[in-house]
């Protein structure tokens, strides 16, 4: 069934009402088996009420326990989105998709500490979202530019993610997961890799990152020792200016730089072909797949 | 968000963290009247700009003198103020800081920031205050200490103090140094900063702990929550092209190349920026249009491009999601039209309703050179510029 979600999975929306949740979850209903998947809306004080025929309940638990829901998407507004995803750990939602943009980086380090040790998987914040195609799309992506296929897709981009999509249109995706920009996010990089290496549905992946942190660098080390399927990658931003202040203090603690140069350095040694050039992610995975 | 030394230190001075006394002054005058109430015997008087290095580009000055303060503030104010930080074009200078002397004994280095890895803020001490820590990291990497936070218990006393110890802090200083470390820590996280330094932090002849510079650096997104702060904000030390861009809610930052880039999403942004590079040219911006781009974003988009004389081309790189091509295309058609575009202009549209995209483009009679991918992009956007750029060194293509 491919990673994370799939036809079967039940879904609620956290924001269903605001302009970005309503609008987003209108077109992942109406995505492949979206009508079966997307159960419940969760608002406090719009409890009773409907959005096109989707029920509304006042907390996250009620939802779960009115409806199954074991996944939640989170489209609520920056300064509530961290509440929105304790709330969903509390209720033990299997796994939280935030995708809300601009989350304050110290309610997501507090948040991350409250979810040591619970059983909830976070994606995001600030992600497209995942999709499985022809089955389910939870997230911000263009549906009609997946296709199903066999190659996971893994990235902290989104346009960038489509981008690499959009040259796979030939042979297909598993699953795609954005997994989001954030410096203080939910699954890394190494995360979904190792859920692609256990996927019988999966046959390779690409794996799109950018400049800077580590998680790059630590999933090729993981990948070197561990995959069994071909990866190739690109990061982006070789061209950027060299960082601020704050991308080296922070990169002191870690033991890299977090550059571009870097991050495909090691990928090279630890056996991920990579490219330089964006246009050709498509084609450098074809030809892995037909090795 | 960045905010100014003095600024810096009256935030942390409400957390309990030491600094030596000071007065911000925007005038001689002022810088007069600074150092008659301060008193004392020694002053030094500091140029405020959003950038390090400032003592040796020669924006620090000791004075030993009423006059000596006087001179230094007239030589200081006005001057355009070169660090490497500052890139070569530097920045003038419109504050002052004048402070009482301090008698150092010992610098140290402490500073803050968010570690991704660990997904805790985490204190970075050192004995070697004074220089970069970038530096002391790589000279010197066993003299740096790090202590990841926990956010549910703060500093410890006893983390604190270990730190202090490992850094040097001589024993009668210790709890001072503690205070001083676990106050940095509270205003770290009261205020929602992305990184602090205290470079240096002294220990003075008599055993004081003080902060003798401080640089903060908030986190943009948390402002909302803090006014007080935002109010800080000194335009005169941003670029005047990214504030502008933040008016029309573009990510945008100025690059060094002549190929301007309008892209939707920062990593494909980046991506551009390095396809463009690809092919033997250099970017001249970042610019990320985000999701609504609406004629008007693209129209304000393209007439900050334009503001920079070195744009000689510009690459539209869009792929349609929940935006769609045809909207994009009437945005740059319009934006073309409103702007008198002079310089050659590729459009490489993907996705959403990307056929209508084109043919809007190709109806339009604009002089508009369509692509079909990022790399053909990038490859046309080069040869068009080189076509209008005289003596343009003629770089091989990379493949």
């Amino acid at each position: 069934m491919s990673i994370l979600i799939g036809k079967d999975t039940k879904v609620m929306t956290q924001g269903i009402t605001g302009k970005t949740g309503a609008f987003h979850t209108r077109l992942c209903r109406d995505y492949a088996n979206g009508k079966s998947c997307f159960v419940a809306g969760v608002n406090p004080n719009k409890a009773g009420e409907s959005f096109e025929g989707i029920p509304i309940y006042g907390t996250v638990k009620e939802a779960k326990a009115q409806t199954g829901a074991t996944v939640s998407v989170i489209y609520v507004p920056p300064p509530l989105a961290a509440a929105a995803i304790d709330e969903a750990v509390d209720a033990e939602l299997d796994l939280v998709i935030c995708i809300t943009e601009g989350v304050p980086v110290r309610d997501m380090v507090a948040t991350r500490r409250r979810m040591q040790g619970r059983r909830t998987v976070l994606i995001g914040p600030n992600c497209p979202g995942v999709i499985t195609p022809d089955e389910i799309k939870i997230g911000i992506m263009p549906g009609h530019i997946h296709k199903k296929g066999r190659v996971g897709v893994v990235s902290r981009s989104g346009t960038l993610t489509y981008e690499a999509v959009g040259q796979l249109s030939d042979v297909g995706q598993s699953t795609c997961v954005g997994i989001g920009g954030d410096p203080v996010n939910g699954l890394k990089h190494i995360d979904v890799m190792r859920m692609f290496n256990e996927d019988p549905d999966t046959d390779a992946v690409i794996m799109v990152g950018e400049i800077g942190g580590d998680d790059e660098e630590n999933c090729a080390r993981w990948i070197k020792d561990n995959m069994t399927k071909p990866v190739v990658g690109f990061i982006a931003g070789v061209t950027a200016p060299p960082g601020k202040r704050m991308g080296h203090a922070g990169a002191i603690i870690s033991g890299g730089k977090g550059t571009a140069q870097e991050k495909l350095a090691v990928m090279e040694e630890c056996g991920i072909k990579v490219t330089r050039n964006p246009a050709e992610m498509g084609r450098l995975l074809r030809s892995v797949l037909h090795a | 968000m960045n905010v100014h030394e003095y600024q810096g230190k009256e935030i942390l001075r409400g957390y309990g963290v030491a600094t030596p006394r000071g007065i911000p002054c925007f005038s001689v005058a002022e810088a007069d009247e600074a150092a008659r109430e301060l008193g004392g015997k020694v002053w030094v008087v500091k140029a405020q700009i959003h950038a390090g290095g400032r003592g040796k580009g020669g924006g620090v000055k000791v004075a030993k003198s009423p006059e000596e303060v006087h001179e230094h503030a007239r030589k200081i104010l006005g001057m355009t103020l070169v660090t490497h930080q500052t890139g070569p074009a530097g920045r003038v200078v419109k504050r002052l800081l004048v402070e009482e002397g301090a008698d150092i004994r010992q610098e140290l280095y402490v500073g803050m920031v968010v570690d991704r890895a660990t997904q805790r803020v985490t204190l970075i001490a050192s004995s070697e205050g004074g220089m970069e820590i970038e530096e002391v990291a790589a000279r010197s990497p066993h003299k740096i200490y790090k202590v990841a936070i926990d956010p549910l218990e703060g500093l410890t006393e006893q983390q604190a103090g270990q730190v202090a110890r490992q850094i040097g802090v001589p024993e009668g200083s210790i709890a001072e140094a503690r205070a001083f470390m676990q106050g940095l820590y509270r205003a770290f996280v009261d205020c929602d900063a992305a990184l602090a330094e205290i470079n240096p932090l002294i220990i003075t002849g008599e055993g004081k702990v003080l902060a003798l510079d401080a640089k903060l650096n908030f986190d943009s997104n948390a402002l909302f929550r803090h006014p007080e702060i935002q109010a800080m904000r000194d335009l005169h030390e941003e670029d005047p092209a990214e504030v502008e861009a933040s008016r029309f809610d573009l990510s945008y930052i100025s690059l060094d190349g002549n190929i301007g880039c309008l892209v939707n999403g920062a990593g494909l942004a980046m991506a551009t920026m390095d396809v463009i590079k690809l092919y033997g040219a250099q970017p001249a911006n970042f610019l990320d249009v985000g999701g609504g781009a609406t004629p008007q974003k693209v129209t304000a988009a393209f007439k900050l491009m334009l503001r920079n004389p070195a744009v000689k081309g510009i690459l539209v790189n869009i792929f349609g999601g929940i935006m769609r091509c045809d909207t994009i295309a009437e945005g740059v058609i319009s934006a073309v039209r409103e702007v008198n575009l002079h310089v050659p202009l590729v459009v490489r549209m993907k996705g959403t309703n990307e056929h209508l995209g084109k043919q809007l483009l190709e109806n339009s009679g604009l002089p508009i050179i369509a692509a079909d991918d990022m790399a053909d992009a990038a490859r046309k956007i080069v040869a068009a510029v080189r076509g209008t750029v005289e003596g343009s060194p003629a770089q091989g293509e990379a493949a």
